[in-house]
């Protein structure tokens, strides 16, 4: 009889543990279901020399990032500065994908802000953001030496997300 | 003078009219194409503001998907053909009403478990609380008793 009078209870710390667990859930993290696909081919204008495209086709048999960033991204000003320190570390080429910006403002931002890419390619109608599955800039893609995606960060980079997953993925995929 | 201004009018006239029964034309197939377009943008959420769907939401991203579903409308993709393209860029979190995969089986059944749970309870409790009203059979103590009382002939009537 007194464990009868206990269900109820036990009920309700149950569902208390799995609102709990929601608590601390970020709801934009959607899980890609890019993660351990090939990256979706582009051809794209470079920002700086316009004459030139670049795609992942380019960039086989090498790790790379892809950052999606753009000059009117509140968020992007965020992890700036992790990404110039990545830069300047030189251990990865960065791609920035220049999402559904203005050339001229794209061009200033990188001026002002310090210019982190190896190269930056221009999505001006966000067609290939949407190949990739980009639904809240900046968003930041690890992709290996095979052209599978490997790990994308939703939001900006933080110095723990970059310390604890995607340099030691780099680093993991470089060796293999 | 003013016959001939009538005349260069009505000249004027008659060659506008083709250009605007051309402008006017596509109703037919064009609302169709728009009707599917806007009841398979009200199936897809949008990721930036998420409790709103494609159709409903003025994000940016939610424009941008608009308009893919209606260029692939106009490519005659087939509506799973634009769900599939979706769901391949973005993942089941865009469907409104998931797939039945091993993954959201709870979700599916949850409802109906719970609904047959609730119910074989209530059935367990119902039958408790009958046994329980049920009146027990006099012991033959009681039935003495009873006996005596109504000064009969040893409680047979009361067997």
């Amino acid at each position: 009889m007194r464990l009868k009078l206990l269900a109820p209870l036990a009920v309700f710390i149950v569902i208390c543990g799995f609102l709990l667990i929601g608590l601390w859930r970020d709801p934009r993290e959607v899980p890609s279901p890019l993660i351990g696909k090939p990256a979706p081919a582009f051809t794209l204008t470079q920002l700086h020399e316009p004459a030139k495209t670049l795609g992942p086709a380019d960039l086989k048999g090498q790790v790379w990032l892809l950052n999606v960033w753009a000059s009117w991204c509140v968020s992007c000003r965020e992890e700036h500065p992790l990404l110039v320190a990545l830069g300047k570390a030189n251990i990865v080429p960065i791609i920035g994908l220049d999402y559904k910006d203005e050339i001229t403002a794209g061009k200033r931002w990188l001026t002002d802000n310090g210019n982190p890419y190896t190269t930056s390619v221009v999505d001006r109608d966000g067609k290939v953001g949407i190949d990739w599955g980009v639904y809240g800039v900046p968003e930041t893609f690890v992709i290996d030496k095979a052209g599978t995606i490997r790990y994308k960060q939703i939001g900006p980079l933080t110095a723990e997300a970059l310390e604890t997953k995607i340099v030691p993925l780099i680093r993991e995929l470089q060796k293999s | 003078m003013r016959w001939r201004a009538l005349l260069l009018a009505l000249a004027l006239a008659a060659a506008g009219a083709p250009a605007l029964a051309a402008e006017a034309q596509p109703t037919g197939r064009d609302s169709v194409a728009a009707a599917r377009a806007v009841k398979l943008s009200e199936k897809l959420r949008c990721l930036v503001c998420q409790n709103q769907s494609i159709a409903d939401s003025n994000a940016e991203l939610a424009q941008d998907l608009r308009g893919q579903i209606r260029d692939q409308i106009a490519a005659g993709k087939t509506d799973d053909e634009i769900v599939a393209y979706m769901v391949a860029r973005y993942g089941d979190f865009v469907l409104y009403q998931p797939p039945v995969k091993s993954t959201t089986m709870l979700l599916w059944a949850g409802p109906a478990l719970l609904l047959i749970g609730g119910f074989a309870g209530l059935v367990h409790l119902v039958r408790a609380r009958r046994t329980e009203a049920e009146t027990p059979p006099l012991t033959d103590e009681e039935r003495d008793r009873a006996a005596r009382l109504l000064g009969g002939d040893g409680g047979k009537d009361l067997a």
